[in-house]
């Protein structure tokens, strides 16, 4: 029953939260001079007045700030995202189309990292003071500190130039012919340097935070204890250390979900990945206020959902949490 | 000149049987999938609607036009098979290829030529190119005659390339409004060498060949596939390891100096006359500040080392420009005042000018704008240059390109850099920045607030002058005059290079580059 209360206030906060973000979004997008025409424009090599003004009237951007604002509240609210002025098509229909590609490419690094951070850190816990344990380190320190785009070209220089392992860019290459396992091993293959690069950040933060933890626990009482009753080493890290370790791990990794999504748009650029990083890019330059809000508004719903899953785990992993007393 | 005529002749006729050993030692082969690349979005693929270079190059392979040029800007039949310019300059007739179809079988007549003339002058963003349209006669199927409120030898340019779209009626003339057609996008039916087999936004553009297409035997390719690859750097390495057989509009000189070096590329500046793009320091010659007064602007490009930014900025992958016409365009005036470097005239200028050196060193503070991260060297280099003579410039960056734009729109600037298209002819690229008709009408109208009565008696001739040698004379006056009084200082045209593996046969080097049909493009 308090799980329950909670989800709905949890949910109330996030809707208020959602059409405070929008406001705040939609406003600032207004104060910043000039708008989409400018962009129109300049994809087109440039107009006459005459048109900038023609394109304004069109998207209705002459119109009272507040008259905007309202229209635009009212659509949401009958779940329509817009119309995008730059792409020319339905902003719902855009995230879509894009979303499936992102996902794939957010979860599947999201999961390398989860699940190599924790090994790498449950590797070195256990000899702090080895040299692999120093090199572990030194790898997570410098997965974290490398800007993703520079990280992303120089994977491209290294597997795609200089041996050609890897395709440059996009998530399939249109001239391969042939059935499922073909193409399913041609996505692979274009998936592997973006997928490396975006979880090279949060392999150092889970590897650790892992890293950490997982000390502390193993030198507590209970695994002395552990040790006292003769259990073997690998039952003793695996059964009872990690999952007591492991909580930690998971909270920033929802946390980091966020932090996924905006570390894709770059990742996404550097690879040509066509995926929602690519577009809030490409929509943000291009200052097509719909989608970018779209965007944006799908982003916090991402977030607020990715944070309920973790609460959720966390649940799981330990059953302290959520009890009463 | 009879001389020079017969040199010509004898030029010309040496050049056809070069070419033509050329094309026997070479026959093109047919068939394959070229994959090239397109450096944005095109907001959409119809060139009748919307211009720019990303939608002019899967657009000029839609739709045809009712002509094309070749690499010495000599019109060539492409859907008209001749035509005409009457003797007042008034009526342009088409004759239109017999048995031309459109890619859903239908037949592409004179009304759809009237029909596309209209979509066109009510759509496109270069109001120039057909303002002085008033009517089109269609005599019969084949023949469009087009009517002229004045002589207007601009359209023969106007005509060609990605500029004139011819767009089939049964489908754009149901009444949707042509700008936001959904077939501008998806199913869409053309008149050009290939058909479109998808459009994906932000992903690719796979067209196929039109096998019903009015020229016999062509296209030679197959299937084109048109990746959207945004990073620069990401097109280079593609194009690097093979992933990628061409990409135009290259830009970056450090991606063009390394191209050069990889074996089984070719790179290239050729292919981009008409579309004309030149770099210049925007001065607001309008101005109530310093550079209203044009001593200042003289002062100013005296001060800036042309050669800096050819050689260091550009690593010499750039041509020079000297005024505000292309240097590869037909009516380019070379012999004009040319601002080298020196800066004692400079100084003296801006002491004539009214403007005293201060006990500080300095005379008066002016600022530089810029609407996009690439020119960023350029404008710190200008704050160099001008320091020396006593110019303190203050760089304002922009948030992004729209801010930009309202400032340049609104005036609202003293210094900036810009890069503008000439677009063919000069009425539709260049008046737009020098006639004072045009003074203050959104981003690159005449923003510098340029006012000249004779330049704009000039361009108003020069718009309907039908004799070329008459035109060029024209022109050429208007270069001397825009070079003496600087409302921009012009320093280069913007080096778009093509590049293509050693696998690609004819690549379009043309004038319109890519934005022209590639049906003689062939895979080796």
């Amino acid at each position: 029953m308090a799980f329950l209360k909670a989800v709905i206030t949890r949910t109330l906060y996030a809707a208020l939260l959602l059409a405070a973000v929008l406001v705040l979004n939609f406003s600032m997008m207004h104060l910043a001079p000039g708008d989409v025409a400018d962009t129109i424009s300049q994809s087109m090599g440039g107009a006459d007045a005459a048109v900038l003004e023609e394109i304004r009237k069109d998207y209705g951007l002459d119109q009272p700030f507040l008259v905007q604002l309202g229209s635009y509240f009212n659509k949401v609210l009958h779940f329509d995202l817009g119309y995008s002025f730059f792409y020319n098509t339905s902003v719902t229909g855009l995230i879509m189309q894009k979303l499936p590609a992102t996902l794939l490419l957010v979860v599947t690094a999201q999961v390398l990292a989860l699940f190599v951070g924790i090994v790498l850190g449950v590797y070195s816990a256990r000899n702090p003071n080895g040299l692999s344990s120093h090199f572990v380190s030194i790898l997570a320190l410098f997965g974290y500190s490398a800007p993703v785009f520079w990280t992303g070209i120089l994977l491209l220089i290294g597997f795609s130039l200089n041996v050609h392992w890897f395709p440059v860019a996009g998530m399939y290459d249109l001239t391969v012919e042939g059935g499922f396992f073909v193409k399913l091993w041609d996505l692979i293959r274009h998936m592997v340097l973006p997928v490396i690069t975006l979880s090279s950040i949060f392999l150092a933060l889970y590897s650790r935070l892992c890293r950490a933890t997982m000390m502390e626990v193993l030198g507590s009482d209970y695994i002395r204890t552990a040790k006292a009753k003769g259990l073997s080493e690998r039952e003793i890290v695996y059964k009872h250390a990690l999952k007591n370790s492991l909580s930690p791990v998971i909270t920033l990794a929802g946390l980091q979900f966020s932090a996924v999504i905006s570390g894709a748009v770059l990742v996404e650029t550097v690879f040509s990945w066509p995926g929602l990083g690519t577009l809030a890019f490409q929509s943000i330059i291009a200052r097509d206020t719909p989608t970018i809000l779209g965007i944006l508004f799908f982003s916090a719903l991402v977030v607020i959902v990715g944070n309920l899953l973790t609460d959720l785990a966390l649940r799981f992993v330990d059953p302290r949490i959520g009890r009463k007393g | 000149m009879k001389k020079l005529i017969q040199g010509f002749l004898a030029a010309s006729a040496l050049a056809m049987v070069f070419t033509s050993t050329l094309l026997m030692a070479e026959e093109p082969k047919k068939g394959g999938t070229l994959v090239t690349v397109l450096g944005s979005n095109p907001r959409n693929l119809n060139p009748a609607v919307q211009s720019g270079i990303v939608t002019g190059y899967p657009g000029a392979q839609l739709f045809a036009a009712p002509l094309r040029y070749d690499e010495n800007w000599t019109p060539q039949p492409y859907l008209a098979e001749s035509w005409k310019v009457s003797d007042d300059g008034l009526k342009v007739t088409l004759n239109l290829v017999k048995g031309a179809t459109f890619h859903d079988g239908h037949p592409i007549t004179s009304s759809d030529v009237k029909f596309s003339v209209k979509v066109i002058q009510e759509n496109h963003p270069f109001k120039s190119m057909f303002a002085p349209v008033t009517s089109v006669d269609t005599p019969d199927d084949h023949t469009a005659v087009i009517n002229l409120s004045r002589p207007h030898p601009a359209l023969m340019l106007a005509m060609s390339g990605q500029l004139m779209a011819i767009i089939p009626e049964h489908i754009y003339g149901d009444g949707q409004k042509p700008k936001s057609h959904p077939r501008n996008n998806a199913n869409v039916v053309g008149s050009g060498p290939f058909k479109l087999v998808e459009f994906k936004n932000g992903e690719h553009v796979i067209l196929e060949r039109f096998d019903d297409f009015f020229i016999k035997g062509r296209p030679y390719l197959d299937k084109i596939i048109m990746r959207i690859i945004t990073d620069p750097t990401a097109r280079a390495i593609a194009l690097e390891n093979g992933e990628l057989h061409m990409a135009g509009f290259e830009s970056l000189p450090r991606i063009i100096n390394r191209l050069k070096k990889v074996k089984g590329l070719n790179v290239t500046p050729e292919g981009y006359g008409a579309i004309g793009p030149l770099d210049w320091l925007a001065m607001n010659a309008g101005s109530k500040g310093p550079t209203g007064n044009v001593k200042v602007r003289q002062a100013i490009a005296y001060a800036i080392d042309k050669n800096f930014i050819l050689k260091a900025l550009m690593q010499g992958t750039a041509t020079e420009a000297k005024t505000g016409i292309h240097p590869d365009s037909p009516f380019y005036e070379g012999d004009v005042n040319n601002y080298a470097l020196d800066l004692d005239k400079s100084n003296a200028l801006l002491d004539e000018a009214g403007f005293p050196k201060k006990a500080d060193g300095t005379r008066f503070g002016l600022t530089i704008d810029f609407g996009w991260p690439g020119v960023k060297p350029q404008v710190e280099y200008v704050k160099a240059a001008l320091k020396k003579v006593g110019i303190a410039v203050t760089v304002r960056a922009s948030a992004d390109f729209p801010t930009w734009a309202k400032r340049m729109g609104s005036m609202d600037f003293d210094l900036s850099w810009d890069t503008v298209f000439n677009w063919g002819d000069p009425v539709i690229g260049v008046h737009r920045t020098y006639i004072s008709s045009n003074i203050g009408k959104g981003v690159w109208s005449n923003t510098q607030g340029y006012k000249n009565a004779r330049v704009d008696e000039i361009l108003e001739m020069a718009a309907k002058e039908s004799d070329p040698a008459k035109r060029k004379a024209l022109y050429s006056e208007f270069q001397k005059i825009i070079t003496e009084e600087v409302p921009v200082y012009w320093t280069n045209a913007l080096p778009y290079h093509t590049i293509y593996s050693d696998k690609v046969g004819n690549p379009p080097l043309g004038i319109w580059g890519t934005s022209s049909p590639i049906d003689m493009t062939y895979l080796k």
